[in-house]
């Protein structure tokens, strides 16, 4: 059936098609969650404070590591430069972070504002939403954690002589991908369970945080742990970004690192999106939608 | 079921068949019903169903401002939402110009837009930033649409000084005001409303009611509009139904549901009110103990 079934008064549809429409109603995402971002500054700055202080901590274990092998008999050229090590696991992980949390908390967020329904009703197909969102969040994590590297180079001294960053910045790009796959799945959670969904993405950030090797190689993991860090990206993506900064890999060698990351956000993108449609339709059926918890 | 039987049978003889839309109607609710089941955690334990529609069938004509008059619970949001594409219904069809609501979601988007009781906007963000995010949306950009933003609020009596402080700053009135300056600013073809001017003072109703008749004549939009204000349904609608407990229990234009409804009480100008008691046998400011939990 056609909205014109009458053509002398003509029904008038939403302006614009294709691309350039779904582009500029992507762009809508990424402006309002940066008017959101200013006007909650306070709160930025907090979550700023948090993560420095917290990866300072770290750090300092790392250095008072490497004075304690410093003092003993561990050659110079044997001791492992564990604050490097550490950094780029403080920094890596707060960026994967900032994308997952992101893209996984707009329902939740959404859902505090009261504006889910009015969002859900608007005429954007939910790829568009996601590719607005996802943007965002990778502007907003990449800046997140040029501040934390910012501050974090003004305490520690650190060796990147040797370091391919662009080869990293390859790899934490093609990362995102899959984090956001990730966070796209997550965001059915607040969906299906408007009570208790967003402390639920909690739990799945904090299981990748512990078997990905951020702060220790996977390898110390008990044996029934290790197969669990094998489908997480961020394995992969800490792996490539310490054989690019410490070891200097050149960017054509870090192929076995990409590919797994590659192929894990070719599987969780479509599968985010389509466990979203199924979530979005269950919560229409159910009217959870609506719920505010 | 005897007396849910002897209910229907009570209420369907006061629904009037409403005269058919000339051409396509906007609107076509076609048997629809939606309950909502709340599993206890207990396994033992009966679900509790809660009946919000039960096989409500209306249409309404293009350009019509068609009402809906219920106490709190009766239904009307439940419905607002299955034709907003928000809920999806248990049983029956819903149409927009043609265009079947679950089938053809993402068309029947381009068409709608929705004022709710609740303002739903980014708190902290102003109401130029909200706006701009929603226009967005719905594919208006351009350096002319700042402008007429800006003058469509003060149309609706926003201060400048007001347009960029947080929405959680202004009060509930003005925030509904920005709401309805949303909806206008889209142009749908139709409007639903859902409670518009609760909380409003008289002249911001009015306001709002002469942007909703400027919408229809000059936007070509078909407005549908659920309210339990008596005043504003009289003043504004052409033909209204009522819902009590998820039923529609009568169709008619305003003159029809009092001329019929009078005849019955012996009356000869009942007021709305009357009209409505008469129908669903309570005020409007009691609740529905069934129909939606909202």
């Amino acid at each position: 059936m056609s909205v014109n079934a009458s053509p002398s008064r003509r029904v008038n549809p939403v302006p614009g098609a294709g691309i350039g429409r779904e582009a500029r109603a992507s762009w809508a995402f990424v402006e309002r969650n940066f008017y959101l971002v200013r006007r909650y500054w306070h709160l930025e700055l907090a979550f700023l404070v948090f993560n420095v202080t917290s990866a300072m901590s770290v750090l300092y274990i790392g250095e008072a590591q490497m004075q304690r092998d410093a003092a003993g008999a561990i050659a110079a050229e044997q001791r492992l430069d564990l604050v490097l090590y550490l950094g780029i696991g403080t920094v890596v992980w707060a960026y994967l972070r900032a994308v997952f949390g992101n893209v996984g908390e707009m329902v939740a967020w959404e859902r505090w504002e009261g504006t889910i329904e009015y969002t859900m009703m608007a005429p954007v197909s939910r790829l568009t939403h996601m590719l607005g969102v996802s943007l965002f969040s990778i502007i907003y994590g990449l800046a997140r954690s040029a501040l934390l590297l910012g501050v974090l180079a003004l305490f520690f001294s650190v060796d990147l002589s040797r370091a391919n960053l662009g080869g990293a910045a390859l790899v934490l790009l093609a990362g995102s991908l899959s984090f956001i796959g990730f966070g796209i799945m997550a965001a059915t959670l607040p969906l299906l369970f408007p009570e208790r969904g967003e402390e639920m993405t909690f739990v799945i950030s904090s299981l990748l945080l512990v078997v990905s090797g951020v702060y220790y190689p996977v390898s110390v993991l008990p044996d029934w742990m290790e197969p669990l860090a094998t489908v997480s990206p961020a394995t992969y993506v800490l792996e490539g970004m310490r054989a690019t900064i410490l070891d200097g890999a050149a960017t054509l060698a870090i192929g076995p690192y990409l590919l797994p990351i590659l192929v894990l956000g070719v599987v969780t993108l479509p599968l985010g999106l389509a466990v979203f449609g199924w979530a979005e339709r269950y919560a229409k059926r159910t009217g959870k939608l609506k719920r505010s918890g | 079921m005897v007396v849910q039987e002897l209910e229907r049978q009570h209420t369907s003889r006061l629904v009037v068949p409403a005269p058919a839309p000339i051409g396509q109607p906007a609107v076509v609710v076609d048997g629809i019903s939606k309950r909502f089941v709340s599993k206890p955690l207990a396994p033992w334990k009966e679900p509790t169903v809660v009946t919000a529609n039960a096989d409500v069938s209306f249409s309404v004509a293009r350009n019509e401002i068609f009402g809906i008059l219920g106490a709190n619970g009766s239904g009307k949001s439940t419905l607002i939402r299955m034709i907003s594409t928000l809920l999806i219904p248990d049983e029956g069809r819903i149409e927009v110009f043609g265009l079947d609501v679950r089938r053809d979601e993402a068309e029947v988007k381009k068409l709608i837009n929705r004022v709710s009781v609740e303002a739903s906007f980014f708190k902290k963000l102003s109401p130029l930033e909200n706006l701009g995010y929603a226009l967005r949306l719905y594919g208006r950009t351009g350096a002319d649409v700042r402008g007429e933003t800006v003058a469509t609020l003060e149309r609706l009596g926003i201060e400048r000084s007001k347009m960029d402080k947080p929405l959680e700053e202004l009060s509930r009135g003005m925030q509904q005001k920005v709401a309805i300056a949303r909806a206008f600013l889209t142009s749908p073809v139709l409007l639903l409303l859902d409670e518009p001017t609760t909380g409003l003072d008289p002249r911001s109703k009015h306001e709002v009611q002469r942007f909703v008749r400027e919408l229809r004549d000059e936007h070509d939009a078909t407005i549908l509009l659920c309210t339990h204000d008596m005043a504003e349904a009289e003043e504004l609608c052409e033909r209204m139904a009522v819902l009590h407990k998820g039923r529609l229990v009568a169709l008619d234009t305003v003159p029809g549901l009092k001329a019929r409804a009078g005849a019955e009480m012996g009356v000869a100008e009942p007021t709305l009110e009357a009209v409505f008691i008469h129908l669903t046998g309570r005020s409007l400011d009691d609740e529905d103990d069934e129909g939606e939990a909202a």
